[in-house]
């Protein structure tokens, strides 16, 4: 084991990082708004609404997010250049970059399955809960702002931590389109000093104390919510 | 129109690569899966009967391999495992032999599959009733009659659920062998994307093909399920 190189490299590791920190609490912020609606139209209101979030949430569950980051940024990314005046537009400057790219397709997959657990979630919430809500007067929105959500919530706190760990862990794929986290610097060390093993075993390392610090955080929220078993 | 014009073309100069990436991720996914199932099934015997090492370093295992990404540990396993296994046959005398991608993917995933596959078994063992153990006991059955007519149809129900979204995930992770250059599905797609310019199209039908992999396991699941739970009162849908 050589560690020598470490030093150096350090900085480095620490722009990865908060590369990595940021794609990963944008993708689990858009794609868990996204993903109350997805979980709401299937449980309540229209039946096509319903189908097409089902639809969406089997698309993005039944293919690796790997073909879907490359669907997105090579396909899409390919076919852009031809659309006439997209060139001029202010969005351009955005087309361009690689990481945008990313943080839409991170987010449509926790949107996926986090859709799916909320559906769960929102179904589990009893009936009488919901008929109280509505006997006091509440709004659509009131009822889903104060009772559904957070009812919905409170069951699934834990599922919803197993996937936010999941999502870190995909993280990694977005080296393949050009975006340099922790794992990224790792690659670029490995190149650099031919050493195979230790940055691997350091990026694992940073890895297992962000899953670490994960699993810590959604404790704290776990036990900052009341629970039937507190009660 | 156009778009599927393409996406034409390049299945018919490219459908032969697609279907070999195909079966090659299917081998790998259906050997990883058996390979899982037995770390599985074989972890959850050690961390329920085994002595306290045996638990700990089980623990151990299962915890550092559910929170490292999956790409590091393929790399890391990757690497280190065919260095591992030329340098002691080395030591032996032997020559040093090429490791397959396929038999490297398999064992890859295979341990990254047997931690997931642990904790489920041993929340299935663990969730059998123990008055149905002990009934089987009280009748003079041996173990091994035990294990086969008592707990083994009594877990099968529990496990099925959790056993097949490891299959899911482990259809999806064969994607990550391709960031070690093994040629499955997702590297041949990206050569074909390369070679043919026909970036969109490409992807999509490789998008396609994972999920008709899944919608295809997902029913013969359900049957299974419908199987392994037949004669059990029926749950409320959820």
């Amino acid at each position: 084991m050589v560690w020598d190189w470490l030093p150096e490299y350090l900085p480095k590791f620490v722009d990865g990082l908060w590369v990595t920190l940021q794609l990963f609490s944008l993708s689990i912020f858009f794609g868990f708004l996204l993903a109350i609606p997805i979980g709401l139209v299937q449980v309540t209101g229209p039946k096509w609404l319903g189908h097409i979030a089902r639809g969406y949430c089997t698309l993005f569950r039944g293919t690796p997010l790997l073909i879907q980051l490359w669907l997105l940024y090579y396909g899409l990314g390919s076919v852009f250049p031809y659309y006439p005046g997209l060139r001029e537009s202010f969005i351009w400057p955005i087309l361009v970059e690689a990481f945008p790219y990313a943080v839409v397709a991170f987010s449509l997959s926790v949107a996926a399955y986090e859709g799916h657990v909320m559906k769960g979630a929102f179904q589990s919430v009893p009936k009488g809960e919901l008929q109280a809500g509505r006997a006091f007067g509440m709004s659509n929105f009131t009822l889903l702002r104060r009772v559904w959500l957070p009812r919905a919530l409170q069951n699934v706190l834990p599922t919803l931590a197993g996937e936010a760990v999941l999502t870190l862990k995909s993280v990694p794929l977005a080296s393949t389109i050009t975006i340099f986290g922790v794992y990224g610097v790792g690659s670029i060390v490995r190149q650099e000093t031919y050493r195979v093993y230790e940055p691997l075993l350091f990026v694992g390392f940073i890895y297992i104390c962000l899953t670490g610090l994960i699993v810590v955080l959604f404790r704290w929220l776990e036990n900052r919510v009341p629970s039937e078993s507190q009660l | 129109m156009d778009f599927f014009y393409s996406t034409a073309n390049l299945l018919y100069e490219w459908g032969p690569n697609f279907l070999r990436g195909l079966s090659a991720t299917l081998q790998i996914a259906f050997g990883a899966y058996l390979l899982g199932l037995t770390i599985g099934v074989l972890g959850a015997m050690g961390k329920i009967h085994g002595g306290k090492y045996l638990k700990l370093s089980l623990e151990i295992y299962t915890t550092i391999i559910r929170a490292v990404p999956e790409l590091v540990l393929i790399l890391l396993l990757y690497y280190a495992g065919t260095s591992l296994l030329n340098q002691s046959l080395e030591a032996f005398g032997y020559n040093p032999v090429d490791i397959s991608g396929v038999a490297a993917g398999v064992v890859v995933l295979g341990l990254v599959q047997g931690a997931y596959a642990t904790e489920i078994v041993r929340g299935a063992l663990l969730a059998v009733p123990k008055g149905e153990t002990e009934a089987g006991i009280a009748f003079g059955m041996s173990k091994s009659k035990l294990f086969r007519r008592i707990t083994l149809p009594a877990m099968i129900p529990l496990a099925l659920p959790g056993l097949a979204n490891l299959w899911m995930i482990v259809t999806k992770d064969t994607a990550l062998l391709a960031v070690v250059g093994f040629e499955e599905l997702a590297l041949v797609t990206k050569q074909a994307a390369g070679k043919s310019r026909l970036f969109l199209e490409a992807f999509t039908v490789a998008a396609f093909l994972y999920l008709g992999i899944t919608l295809i396991s997902n029913q013969i699941f359900k049957l299974l399920e419908r199987r392994a739970t037949r004669g059990l009162p029926k749950l409320e849908q959820v």
